[in-house]
């Protein structure tokens, strides 16, 4: 029990985070149609400037982070304004073929500026552990899903009130009116990809605090896609949801699921003990989910109504 | 107000569409633009309020003058806010967001913090709206979507209001009620329009003035009494043969009746 609730705050945790940055690859696929392979990088890249920001500059974390945001912001500016904008009209492959050689630019970054040896930064969330039924488990954990609860609902209440909110979901739903009523649909996609920056690079920094800044944090990033293709491409529910169902799903195999084919030994395979299901489940989960539900759990049902 | 002179519009680069357009809309006019299917109506409209680089389209010659200023080269969100809107073919509503959602959208450039009082002038003339302000515009009626359209449009605070087709695919009772609102529009908030149509009855019963349009020109202009009285108009807009019967709309399966003008 001790361990079932462990896990679980670890995977709702893993999940929330998973939600965050996979919330800007929505925003950027509804806004414009982009699919963006790159999201999963945008979280090293936050990882890594928080940890330049604190430990090689000796900032204080506020600053540090504010760094990381600002840097998200121009990362999406600038991959906006000259990967992207160049390519409007062009094929969709062009642009995926674009965005999928960002990640290897960031990869490429990250590799030159700091190697690829895992860091550790400097717990700045209290990490300490509290009892939850029982079981102790890691503050930081909780604090990582709390804040980005708050994060979600800040962007749902953008997305349902605010003038540029309501401007990005009409840019969303028929550019040519959204055009007509004045809205700049240029800012629409600009402002779509800083919130992309800003929502991984915040992922990437709650991500920094629960294990190591290292390269391994581009391959959780991936998870994005699973999470995004199970809830969805264009759905924000879906992004919760997906996110908590990956998570979960995620830490219980690695534990549950690891421990019974360790047990099962076929001809001496695995005499160590099977570890990494972990990486292999989230996947088949999508291909299970997929083949019954082809537009994921949330798509949206086009309206169709003349 | 509106001033084209020999506009010329080319789509794609090649594809010429407007070939020396003139026309004018007076302040405080309605002005039907009549003609048959690909007479470059729409282009016409789209090529005031900005909208042609959006679909590949360029004005490559003549002037467009909006009281004192040129707008041919200006941006749709500039031509907005000097007071055009327009109502694209079609309805165009935004499908997944709520009626009210739809108006604030259409609220976009106008930032006096009327937002209130203009939520209440759009739903004062479309009632039906008000009910389902917080419904899913993709699921309201085609009727109640012309409507929406139309009351986005006067959120900017347009004086001049452009419509593409506002009867398109509607039953005739509700063509019958959104003119009357249009002619509302003009006589009780002073609104200039320049309205586009098939129903050329209806459009020229509201409008002061008109104009058709064939193969990219205007061909015929004149106040709306002499147009519904003139032959040609009756024939091809009007539905009446020349002994003056009615022609039978059953025939006619689909509103796009692909008739050539002369
Ligand atoms: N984006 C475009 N690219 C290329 N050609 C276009 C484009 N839009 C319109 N055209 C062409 O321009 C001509 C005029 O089109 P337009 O839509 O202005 O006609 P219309 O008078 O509004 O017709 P309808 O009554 O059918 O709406 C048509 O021949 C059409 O094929
Ligand atoms: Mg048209």
């Amino acid at each position: 029990m001790d361990i079932f609730v462990q896990l679980t705050v670890a995977g709702l945790s893993d999940g929330a985070i998973l939600a965050l940055a996979a919330l800007g690859f929505v925003i950027v696929y509804k806004a414009s149609g982009v699919i963006n392979f790159a999201q999963g990088h945008f979280l090293l890249i936050g990882a890594y400037v928080l940890f330049a920001a604190i430990v090689d500059w000796g900032l204080h974390w506020v600053l540090g982070v504010l760094v990381a945001v600002l840097v998200a912001v121009t990362l999406g500016l600038v991959v906006e304004r000259l990967v992207l904008r160049p390519l409007v009209g062009q094929p969709v492959i062009s642009v995926i073929m674009v965005t999928i050689g960002l990640t290897y630019i960031l990869l490429g970054i990250v590799l030159l500026a700091w190697g690829s040896t895992p860091l550790a930064l400097p717990a700045f969330i209290p990490s300490d552990t509290v009892g939850i039924l029982g079981a102790e488990v890691g503050e930081n954990r909780l604090w990582a899903i709390g804040l980005v609860v708050v994060a979600l609902i800040g962007f749902g209440l953008f997305f349902q009130r605010s003038r540029q909110g309501i401007a990005m979901r009409a840019v969303a739903d028929d550019q040519q009116a959204a055009l007509a009523m004045g809205i700049s649909v240029r800012r629409v996609f600009a402002l779509a990809w800083i919130l992309a920056g800003v929502s991984a690079v915040g992922a990437g920094m709650l991500l920094a605090n629960l294990t190591s800044v290292s390269l391994d944090l581009a391959s959780f990033g991936l998870l994005v896609f699973p999470v995004v293709i199970l809830g969805g491409l264009d759905s924000v529910l879906g992004v919760v949801v997906g996110g908590a169902l990956i998570g979960l799903l995620r830490q219980y195999s690695a534990f549950y699921l690891d421990r019974e084919l360790s047990e099962i030994r076929i001809g001496g395979i695995a005499e160590n003990g099977i570890t990494g299901t972990a990486e292999l489940v989230p996947y088949v989960a999508l291909v299970l989910i997929l083949l019954v539900k082809p537009y994921g759990l949330f798509g949206q049902h086009r309206i169709e109504r003349v | 107000m509106l001033a084209l002179s020999n506009v010329e519009v080319i789509y794609d680069k090649v594809i010429l569409v407007l070939r020396g357009l003139s026309l004018e809309v007076r302040e405080g006019e309605v002005v039907a633009l009549l003609g048959a299917n690909g007479a470059g109506k729409s282009t016409t409209l789209k090529a005031i309020s900005g909208l042609l680089p959006s679909e590949d389209g360029e004005i490559t010659s003549g002037s467009i003058r909006f009281g004192e200023t040129r707008i041919e080269h200006r941006d749709a969100a500039d031509i907005v806010r000097l007071g055009i809107s327009q109502v694209l073919e079609g309805r165009r509503i935004f499908a997944h967001l709520t009626p009210d959602e739809n108006l604030r959208a259409g609220a976009y450039t106008s930032r006096n913090g009327s937002l209130k009082d203009d939520l209440a002038l759009v739903y004062d003339y479309f009632p039906r709206l008000k009910e389902r302000r917080k419904q899913t515009a993709g699921y309201l009626s085609g009727g109640e979507q012309q409507m929406l359209s139309i009351g986005r449009a006067l959120m900017a605070h347009p004086k001049l209001l452009m419509l593409d087709e506002p009867s398109l695919g509607l039953a005739p009772k509700l063509v019958t009620e959104i003119f009357e609102i249009v002619g509302r529009l003009n006589t009780e908030l002073g609104t200039t329009i320049l309205v586009v149509e098939q129903n050329a009855r209806l459009a020229l019963e509201v409008a002061h003035r008109g104009y058709v349009m064939e193969g990219g020109r205007i061909v015929l202009d004149g106040p709306a009494e002499e147009l519904e009285r003139n032959p040609d108009v009756q024939e091809f807009y009007l539905g009446l043969t020349e002994t003056g019967e009615r022609r039978s709309y059953r025939d006619v399966k689909h509103y796009k009746r692909r008739k050539r003008w002369l």
